[in-house]
Order: C-alpha cells, then sequence, then structure tokens
C-alpha cells in the first residue's frame, strides 16, 4: 500500500518543509501520494505534481480548509487514508497540531518527530530534547508519522508530472473558527532553513540591543534566532525561538551570543554543522557544544565581529 | 464552569538525562522528578480563571505510577481543588493517556481540559490533539493566551510563523505553552493544607481502557557527541577559522 502525505502550505505556495517531508515518505515507500487541502490552491496541487518523488496529487479544495483548521482537516484525511499504509507529515506546529488528531480517530499510536527512516515500521526518533536517540517500531496497521523536516533533505521540485486527481471534501465541523494570523514579515531567510542563523540570549540585555544582531545577520544572510529566555523577556517574538519546544535548526553555521546552553535550547541547534559560542561565562555549557568559543563581552566582541567580517572580501551568502 | 488539568510527572528539566548501558531507557533512580513543565502553566491558567471568578472547581489529574501522586499534590497546592490519581504501571503511550483521560472527562463533566503541549520526556506533543479527536470537541493547542467568552474561548495560539487566534467553542481542549503565563510557587501552609485535599485514587483496569503499548522500544542509545571544540582568543581569529578552517564565511 502506498504511504500518503500531507502537504503543507499557504494556499499559493507549498511551505518549503513540505519538500523534506516528501524526501522522509518516499523513503518509506517509493508510492507516494500526496494530499493537498486547501482552499484555490490549485498552484499548490500543480507544484507538488512536479516533485519527482510523487507518483499522485489528491487535491481536496473548498472554504471551510482555507486555515488549516485541524477539525476540518482531520475529517477530510480520514476520508481518504483507507488505502495507505503511513500517513506522513511535517513535525512543525502545522503536523504537530494536526496528525494526533487523525492518528486517534484512526486508533493508531502516533510516531512523532523522526529523524531517521530505518524500515517500514521501524524509526529514529529524538526523545528528551536530543539527549537519547529512541528507535520504535509501530505495531499498528496503519502508521501515522510526523517527520523532523530538517533531518532529511528537501527533494528536487521539478521534473515529475503526477496525475492530479481531485476529491471530495470531508464533513464540515464548526467547533473552531479562524480568526487572526500575525505573521512577521521578513526579507531574510526563514529560520529553519537558512545557511546561517545567529542568535541571541538573556544576555543580549534588552530588545534594542538585538540591533548588533541584526547587523551581521544582514552582513552573512543569516536567520534570528533567540533562546525562550531573551523571548520570554521580550526581547524578540516566539517565532524566533530555537529549541526543544521551539524550532530545530540545523544551519551551516550556528552563532549563538549570550546564550548559556540550557538543555533545552541545545535541543534545537546542537546538530548545526558548525557552533560558534560568544559568551562572557567561560564556563557556560554552550562551549561543550561550540566548535569556536570565545569568552568575550557580546557588546565588544560583535561590534568587532562587524568590523572583521567588512575587512573580508568575499563573504558566502 | 469547571476545569480540568492534566498533569505529567517526568525527570526534572535541569537534569541531565543519562542513557542507561543496556539501552533500555534512560536513568530514573535517585533522579530529580517534577511535573511537567508547561502543564505547571497548565495548571496555573486554570488557578487564575478560577480566582477570576470564571471557574468554580479545577480538577488534577495524573496518570502513572503510585509517586506521580506527587504531581497531583503540587497542583492542589498551588490552587487546584481536588485531584485524580490514575494508578497505571510502565509506559503508556499518548493514545492510551488520550482514552483514559476520556473516560475521566465522561465522569467529571469538565468545560475545560487544559494540559502542556508537550511532555518533555518523550517529546510526542499529542495527547490534549488526541483526547479532542477522541471527544469530538475542539482543539486549541500550543496556547499562549487564553480567553473565556461568554460561550465560547478564544486562544492565541504560538505557531511557526508567529502568533494565530482561534475561537473555539466550549467544551473545549487547551494545550498550554510556556508563555501562557508564570507558575506560582507554593507556600508552605499551602502544601500542608493541601495533604487534606481529596484525592481519589483509580486503577486503570477499572476504567476499561486497553493500554497495551503499540510502539516497541527496540533501543535507548546516546546521540552521537559533538567533537570538542578550541577556544578562541579574539573575534580576528574567530574569523579566521571561520573563513579559512571552517569555510562557512
Amino acid at each position: 500500500m502506498p504511504a500518503l502525505l500531507i502537504a503543507e502550505h499557504n494556499n499559493k505556495e507549498v511551505k518549503p518543509f513540505t519538500f523534506n517531508a516528501i524526501t522522509a515518505a518516499s523513503q518509506i515507500d517509493q508510492d507516494l501520494h500526496v494530499l493537498v487541502i486547501g482552499h484555490s490552491c490549485e498552484e499548490v496541487a500543480k507544484s507538488i505534481s512536479e516533485v519527482p518523488n510523487v507518483k499522485k496529487v489528491i487535491h481536496i479544495d473548498d472554504s471551510i480548509y482555507e486555515n488549516y483548521l485541524p477539525e476540518n482537516f482531520t475529517t477530510a484525511v480520514i476520508k481518504n487514508s483507507e488505502n495507505y499504509s503511513h500517513i506522513v507529515c511535517s513535525a512543525n506546529t502545522f503536523g504537530k497540531n494536526l496528525m494526533p488528531r487523525i492518528a486517534a480517530l484512526l486508533d493508531t499510536s502516533q510516531v512523532s518527530d523522526i529523524i531517521k527512516v530505518i524500515s517500514t515500521d521501524t524509526f529514529l526518533r529524538p526523545i528528551y530534547a536530543g539527549n537519547a536517540f529512541a528507535t520504535v517500531k509501530s505495531t499498528d496497521k496503519k502508521k501515522c508519522i510526523t517527520i523532523r523536516p530538517t533531518s532529511f533533505d528537501p527533494a528536487p521540485t521539478s521534473g515529475g508530472s503526477a496525475e492530479i486527481v481531485k476529491a471530495e471534501k470531508g464533513e464540515t465541523s464548526n467547533l473552531t473558527k479562524f480568526i487572526k494570523r500575525e505573521e512577521v514579515k521578513s526579507d531574510r531567510p526563514e529560520l529553519g532553513t537558512a545557511r546561517v542563523v545567529i542568535s541571541g540570549g538573556r544576555g543580549m540585555g534588552s530588545g534594542d540591543n538585538f540591533k548588533l544582531i541584526t547587523a551581521i545577520a544582514d552582513k552573512l544572510n543569516a536567520a534570528i534566532g533567540a533562546s525562550r529566555a531573551a523571548v520570554d523577556a521580550g526581547y524578540i517574538t516566539n517565532d524566533h525561538q530555537v529549541g526543544q519546544t521551539g524550532k530545530v535548526v540545523v544551519p551551516d553555521l550556528y552563532i549563538a551570543v549570550g546564550i548559556s546552553g540550557a538543555i533545552q535550547h541545545l535541543a534545537g541547534m546542537k546538530e548545526s554543522k558548525i557552533i560558534v559560542a560568544i559568551n562572557k561565562d567561560g564556563e557556560a555549557p554552550i562551549f561543550s557544544v561550540a566548535d569556536y568559543g570565545l569568552e568575550a563581552d557580546l557588546f565588544e566582541a560583535l561590534p568587532q565581529l562587524l568590523e572583521e567580517l567588512n575587512k573580508l572580501n568575499t563573504i558566502q551568502k | 464552569m469547571k476545569i480540568l488539568v492534566a498533569v505529567k510527572r517526568v525527570i526534572d528539566y535541569n537534569v541531565q538525562v543519562r542513557v542507561k548501558e543496556d539501552g533500555t531507557g534512560v536513568v530514573t533512580e535517585n533522579v530529580k522528578m517534577s511535573t511537567n513543565p508547561p502543564d505547571d502553566n497548565a495548571i496555573e491558567e486554570a488557578v487564575k480563571i478560577k480566582e477570576s471568578g470564571k471557574a468554580k472547581e479545577v480538577v488534577a489529574v495524573t496518570i502513572g505510577e503510585d509517586k506521580a501522586q506527587e504531581t497531583v499534590r503540587k497542583a492542589l497546592a498551588v490552587g487546584a481543588d481536588k485531584g485524580i490519581h490514575v494508578k497505571v504501571d510502565g509506559i503508556t503511550e499518548p493514545l492510551a493517556v488520550s482514552k483514559i483521560l476520556k473516560k475521566i472527562v465522561e465522569k467529571e463533566n469538565p468545560d475545560l481540559v487544559f494540559m502542556g503541549k508537550q511532555a518533555i520526556d518523550d517529546d510526542c506533543n499529542q495527547t490534549g490533539q488526541m483526547l479532542a479527536a477522541l471527544l469530538n470537541w475542539p482543539q486549541a493547542t500550543f496556547a499562549s493566551k487564553i480567553e473565556i467568552k461568554e460561550k465560547s474561548l478564544e486562544v492565541t495560539r504560538e505557531v511557526d510563523e508567529g502568533l494565530e487566534t482561534i475561537e473555539t467553542t466550549i467544551p473545549a481542549i487547551v494545550t498550554c505553552d510556556l508563555r501562557l503565563n508564570e507558575p506560582r510557587y507554593a507556600s508552605l501552609p499551602n502544601i500542608m493544607k493541601a495533604k487534606k485535599k481529596p484525592l481519589e485514587q483509580i486503577n486503570v483496569s477499572d476504567l476499561g481502557v486497553d493500554t497495551k503499548q503499540r510502539i516497541e522500544q527496540i533501543k535507548v542509545e546516546e546521540p552521537p557527541k559533538r567533537k570538542a571544540g578550541i577556544k578562541v582568543a579574539n573575534v580576528e581569529e574567530l574569523v579566521q577559522k571561520l573563513k579559512n578552517e571552517a569555510k562557512v564565511i
């Protein structure tokens, strides 16, 4: 039986992590179908059909799906789930919200946030904020899986031509009503997919001081992250939070500034290729995961860093 | 209005978790245990709503071995009125937990059920959503603000893109984010008083719920270790290393 992936999108474009999820799902089963549920989202269905790994696109279109409410999505997914062995989705806030609701109605024990496909029923997943890895085997007939997007490469986006099939909508639920979404618009790369991330912690001292981080982010074309402490202190909005309950990032370069390195933060960034820590406390735990540690006052180090970067002839973007 | 809050006992968030040598799990002997952090936010919010006069009763429920009662006692000490301990030994997966909670909801008839958005031990992030599905109730996950209106609930949710606000009918399930509020500490007199509050014990076998594990844990291992890095003397050296050694800028 094929696997069914639920695409995440905004009715106009496919969200990037859907391509990572396609890679993971096609490792589970090469016969991969993708479910596109939304409102006036023909373009999304078309983009997905061009992904070579995708064998078939099932498109369900109705105004009730405009804001991806899980109460409505769930019935649509269940209605189309019968002929599939696996239902797969990204483990970001979209998939975390949706998949357990589906799994419970299918009486399936969900496997969350996998980082490796070992076989069709066995997966590797982090537990305890990534302080342990568990190999788990699902014994349910139909499996519900969410995948950690940063652990899988994105699938190629062109060259395929899967068939697009329209399907009937599910039951309408009136339990929940969408009111508004406050998205933070930015010209910077997305935190989850950026090549370079620079994050500030409580050591930044104020929201205003984040301009020191911004200047370097501009120079390196980096996304801006933050520790939970910095978000809790109101220095920066929650969508920047990196950690166990925030975002997991795996950039080529992660620069942690004024971040002590609590277990919860390390869970979100310790798989980064190169980690730099700038902290005035030489004993801070962040240094234990840093490839390059600089014990210094960030208010002196950051302007110096900008100056040194300005001296370079070329900077990778 | 009556609010049921589900709390879980987990290894304290400050403890450096260690994997057992035989690969069967993590070390829990002689390790400090606490209430799952966002469950503390769930209790705090329920108690605040009660204090504002919008709720009459807060019931705290936990599922687990005998010692799990400590988490209910703590909830009672910060303001819950009544506790329930469903005794079950061994690993209980979120699906089984949500089936048990469904039974408790049917027994207690709460208007709202609160719990943390995720437990920091198994990091599953499933139970609230599953319970909402089994009850066919609305779900408001990752809540950072909860407002009780006349006949509905308005919840601000923390999502990847920023914030989202939804309105749900009541009854509803809310899973709480760490930023929802600042949980209070239990004072000593309140800890003493909590000992006199009612705590009902239920054996899971009396609820008729199948708690058999559906997911086999084959092994638990240490994640690959990062090799130790170096300290650089100054910013100039840092930039040199990043450019010429790591080749990332």
